[in-house]
């Protein structure tokens, strides 16, 4: 057994300190090194050589604001497909997960089909289908680029699905829902006070993927003639690659911070020490259940 | 605490609880048909049976979990068939453990009263009084996960009680805790029913649990009551054949049924049904009924003079704390068990006499 595990009668335990730091680094750098070419790319001088920061400098001081307008438009429309997309799995896919998972168990591995099923066509095959059926859309709703999120809402199907499935299986769902009912909840109440709040890590999860997904997304946007961040990108690479690298790390950062406040607002409860401190039950309540053996 | 408070708990608790004719069908399988019982103001009635014999689906179905195909619910003459469950104003603690896994204990407890819309501090004041009540007021920030299997289920009692629920659901509480805990809280669970005067139907399948908490007993097979009674009376004078086996621990032994009594190898015993048809029959003799003696010199044959006693020889003896139980293997054959002091010590081949004690037995004609 190798020395960086910690072992109890041959049985390994946590990798030690010093392999989870190596095998850190090693991820990490394999995120960073990306990165650092990316910037070290945008700050390069051309044939002169060297480094400055005129590319930047430059984009700042009125480049967004003009000919590059169209990306940070197609940056928000991003945004609001990423957006669009979750909710849609937050409106559509949990509910009728959990309707399937709790009343029509039968169709668990139907429904598993269908979610799973968009993972194994290809963009190109799955815009084909989608082609005749966004021009009845155009004709119902218009053509504006949010419609892009019903295609996107079934390209993340297989991603969200997994997620919410994998904590729905920890989760006693129905004996839950059927206690919460008993207690006079409504179905409302029940899926918002009970079922959402231990689906969160699920929930989170799916969300975190859609969003990802959805930004990088390039095939279909471009195949059904939208513009999104990345069909807007390449546009502009092909008359400027370090604006379009600069972009691209603007995006990444929108994205980073889109992610985190995902994941702020659905973080768990922290600690009740404070709580307990300031909000104990009071010590001297009144018991309001009275045993009819004590009444007078 | 307020006079109006103790007066609402008073009016609130003690609900008539009336079944009728309640039907349930899964696909083909009846899992409730014909089932009538009521349960009086105040009355804990436990009902009793084998796995599949539809003691959980009553249950649910008077939550309102599972819908009736056919019969009628009423709790104090209201129809209640149709209500929704979170209408039917029932407290319910389950088999597996049900505390909403992202709240505290308090929380838990208050999660009713909030589905109430009563205010935060009187929500606050009447969960402590709750989870003292089971005796966790200390545990008011707790979370599931902190507590033990026991205290969790204590939860889950104090957080069906403290709306004040018309009637108390227990579905197998004690099932998964260990026999320790099991019988403390089934004491618990009594006091406290007892005290607040509340109606509960508390399903088991565990005769010890119905028998030793229940003012009665319902004991259920496929979909049927058998028969409803005090645990004496389904003890000392069953209704059936099965709730004979069911209840209690009865051996079995074939004989004949000849002029209103029951005959097993010589032995003459009385019937519990006298009406019984004469005829081969299978004769059931509870363990306890039964006591052992060593074999004198002169009891060498089959039966004693006395002619209530068989001869027999020791398979094996086990010890169960307060007391020993023997299997014997009768001299004309068949095997009883002996539940006698634990003082008797017995080897396996000791030859020993199997005394009955004459109580009325019941039998059921050979198939």
């Amino acid at each position: 057994m190798s020395g960086g595990f910690r072992t109890t009668g041959g049985v390994a335990h946590a990798p030690s300190r010093f392999v989870r730091g190596l095998i850190l680094g090693v991820v990490g750098l394999v995120f960073v090194v990306p990165f650092v070419a990316m910037v070290e790319f945008t700050l390069r001088r051309g044939l002169v050589g060297g480094y400055d920061l005129h590319r930047w400098t430059e984009l700042f001081q009125g480049g967004l604001t003009g000919e590059y307008k169209p990306v940070l438009v197609a940056l928000g429309n991003s945004v609001g497909l990423a957006l669009g997309t979750v909710a849609i799995i937050l409106l559509l896919l949990v509910p009728t997960m959990l309707l399937v998972h709790i009343r029509f168990r039968r169709l668990r591995r139907a429904l598993e089909i269908i979610c799973i099923l968009p993972i194994s066509i290809p963009a190109i095959v799955l815009v084909v289908g989608l082609a005749p059926v966004f021009s009845v859309v155009a004709r119902l709703v218009g053509s504006g680029v949010w419609t892009l999120a019903f295609a996107y809402g079934i390209t993340v199907l297989p991603f969200a699905y997994r997620a919410i499935q994998a904590n729905l299986d920890g989760v006693d769902v129905r004996t839950l829902s059927e206690a919460a009912r008993t207690l006079g909840a409504g179905w409302g109440s029940v899926l918002l006070r009970v079922l959402v709040p231990n689906l969160r890590r699920g929930i989170l999860a799916g969300a975190f993927i859609a969003v990802a997904v959805v930004l990088g997304e390039f095939t279909i946007a471009s195949l059904l003639n939208r513009v999104n961040l990345q069909t807007a990108l390449v546009v502009v690479s092909k008359n400027d690659p370090y604006t379009a690298v600069i972009l691209s790390l603007i995006a990444l950062l929108v994205a980073f911070a889109l992610l985190m406040a995902i994941g702020r607002l659905g973080a768990p409860r922290r600690s009740r020490t404070r709580r307990a401190v300031t909000a104990s039950p009071p010590q001297t309540a009144t018991p309001t259940l009275t045993p009819t053996g004590d009444r007078p | 605490m307020s006079q109006t408070t103790t007066q609402r708990a008073a009016t609130r608790t003690g609900a008539v609880v009336e079944f009728s004719g309640v039907a349930k069908r899964y696909g083909t399988h009846l899992a409730l048909t014909e089932f009538d019982l009521t349960l009086r103001a105040g009355e804990l009635v436990a009902l009793l049976g084998p796995s599949g014999s539809g003691k959980t689906t009553a249950l649910r179905v008077l939550a309102g979990l599972e819908s009736c195909d056919d019969g009628g619910i009423r709790i104090d003459g209201d129809d209640v068939s149709a209500l929704p469950t979170s209408r039917r104003d029932m407290g319910m603690v389950f088999q597996s453990y049900s505390l909403f896994p992202h709240l505290s204990a308090g929380e838990n407890v208050e999660f009713g009263l909030r589905m109430r819309r009563v205010p935060a501090p009187e929500r606050r004041e009447r969960a402590a009084a709750a989870l003292a009540l089971v005796g966790l007021d200390a545990h008011y920030d707790r979370f599931a996960h902190q507590l033990s299997g026991g205290q969790q289920q204590r939860v889950a009692l104090a957080r069906a009680l403290v709306t004040q629920p018309r009637v108390l659901l227990l579905d197998e509480p004690l099932s998964a805790l260990d026999a320790k805990v099991r019988v403390q809280l089934r004491d618990q669970i009594r006091r406290i029913q007892t005290d607040l005067g509340i109606t509960t139907l508390f399903v088991t399948h565990d005769q010890d649990e119905a028998l030793a908490v229940a003012d009665r007993v319902a004991v259920m097979r496929d979909g049927r009551i058998e028969q409803v009674g005090t645990p004496e009376e389904l003890y000392t004078r069953p209704a059936t054949p099965f709730i004979a086996d069911f209840v209690g621990l009865s051996n079995r032994l074939p004989g004949v049924v000849r002029h209103g009594f029951a005959e097993v190898h010589g032995v003459v015993l009385p019937l519990l049904d006298p009406s019984h048809p004469d005829g081969a029959v299978q004769v059931f003799v509870r363990q306890e009924d039964l006591t052992l003696a060593p074999a004198g010199p002169g009891e060498a044959g089959p039966a004693d003079q006395s002619g209530r006693s068989l001869a027999g020889t020791v398979l094996i003896s086990s010890f169960l704390g307060s007391l020993r139980r023997t299997s014997v293997r009768l001299a004309q054959g068949g095997t009883v068990v002996v539940q006698h002091d634990v003082r008797d010590r017995l080897q396996v081949g000791d030859s020993v006499m199997v005394r009955f004690s004459g109580a009325p037995v019941p039998v059921q004609a050979a198939s």
